[in-house]
């Protein structure tokens, strides 16, 4: 399947998330970055996690671009991650610790990366 | 399968291992869209959050009357920037109902890149003191609209009382080179505020 491919409209969040709100963990950031696991079965997933696991098959993606391409709301996507982290079907990377995040060497690296693509 | 090719990558490089995130905001119409879609290397995305808040009324019992929903959106691109490393980049008004989706899109945020037009200066001012609230620091760009007026940099700093050090650059959203040469003052900026600290 396309990750291109728009979703069918506007979902009822509580639908999808089977009537939660808040997500099982609160570990996600916009631009966390999800892996999925490329070994488990998607049996017993509901449609909204089998199209967010066959999505993120295709290779990593930051949680806003989940959300993007299947056309949720981020809190939506947060729950139904959270929910895929708890069963094993997706790993996240380890975020950036704040401490270093306004590290020079990280703005170096950022401000080289501009400068060559500009 | 799309029948269409895509020329846009979709996802995001083996290698990549870390993510940061620029704001990227001002107040209606400034270019904020604009500008991600200039800069983005994938195809810019988009999301919308329907928001329902509790209003005034509280003895209403019809349960709708009372309540508004709000839809926010916000559009944002990315930029890889090395081989570990991708810079998104969000763009979304700074105003008070979009609070929610704010508060997501600054946390943990480097900075933020502030879209303005001369004929609307104090348009700006809303957005710059939500980012003073935050402690995030920003650049400001100003995009120069056909009909905006010429206004030497000395009045821009006067009417938006920036801080000696905050940069300020005019920009063309829809170009290139312009937008990056924008986004390259905030991150030097951001990297001086560093050395400064560690100096201290
Ligand atoms: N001349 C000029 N026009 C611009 C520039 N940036 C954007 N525009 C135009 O201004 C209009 C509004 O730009 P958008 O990028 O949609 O602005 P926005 O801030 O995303 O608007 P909202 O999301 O509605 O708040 C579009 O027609 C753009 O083509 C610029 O730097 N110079
Ligand atoms: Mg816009």
């Amino acid at each position: 399947m396309s990750p291109r491919k728009r979703g069918k409209g506007l979902v009822r969040p509580y639908v999808v998330t089977e009537g939660r709100a808040h997500p099982t963990r609160n570990t996600f950031d916009l631009v966390t970055l999800v892996i999925a696991s490329t070994d488990l079965p998607l049996t017993g997933l509901n449609p909204e996690k089998r199209r967010l696991m066959e999505l993120c098959r295709g290779g990593a993606l930051s949680v806003a671009e989940i959300a993007g391409h299947l056309a949720l709301p981020v809190s939506v996507t947060k729950v139904l991650l959270a929910d895929l982290v708890d069963s094993g079907h997706v790993t996240t990377r380890a975020p950036i610790p704040p401490a270093q995040r306004h590290d020079a060497r990280i703005l170096e690296e950022l401000l080289d990366g501009l400068r060559s693509l500009s | 399968m799309d029948s269409v090719p895509s020329p846009d990558p979709v996802y995001l490089s083996d290698t990549v291992t870390r993510a940061v995130k620029i704001v990227i905001t001002g107040h209606f119409g400034v270019g904020k869209t604009t500008l991600v879609n200039t800069l983005s290397e994938i195809r810019p995305l988009h999301t919308e959050e329907v928001m329902t808040q509790a209003g005034e009324g509280i003895d209403d019992l019809t349960g709708t009357q009372g309540k508004t929903t709000t839809t926010v959106a916000m559009d944002f691109g990315r930029l890889t920037v090395s081989d570990s490393l991708v810079l998104y980049l969000f763009g979304a008004p700074g105003q008070e109902r979009f609070m929610p989706l704010w508060k997501d899109m600054t946390q943990g945020a480097l900075g933020a890149l502030v879209l303005a037009d001369t004929r609307w200066l104090d348009r700006s001012f809303p957005v710059m003191d939500l980012l003073e609230e935050r402690g995030l620091a920003y650049a400001v760009a100003v995009n120069h609209f056909a009909d905006s007026p010429d206004v030497p940099e000395e009045e821009i700093r006067e009417a938006l009382d920036l801080l000696p050090e905050t940069p300020l650059v005019v920009c063309d959203a829809r170009d290139r080179a312009s937008a990056f040469r924008a986004l390259i003052a905030l991150v030097q900026y951001l990297l001086t505020r560093t050395t400064v600290q560690e100096a201290v």
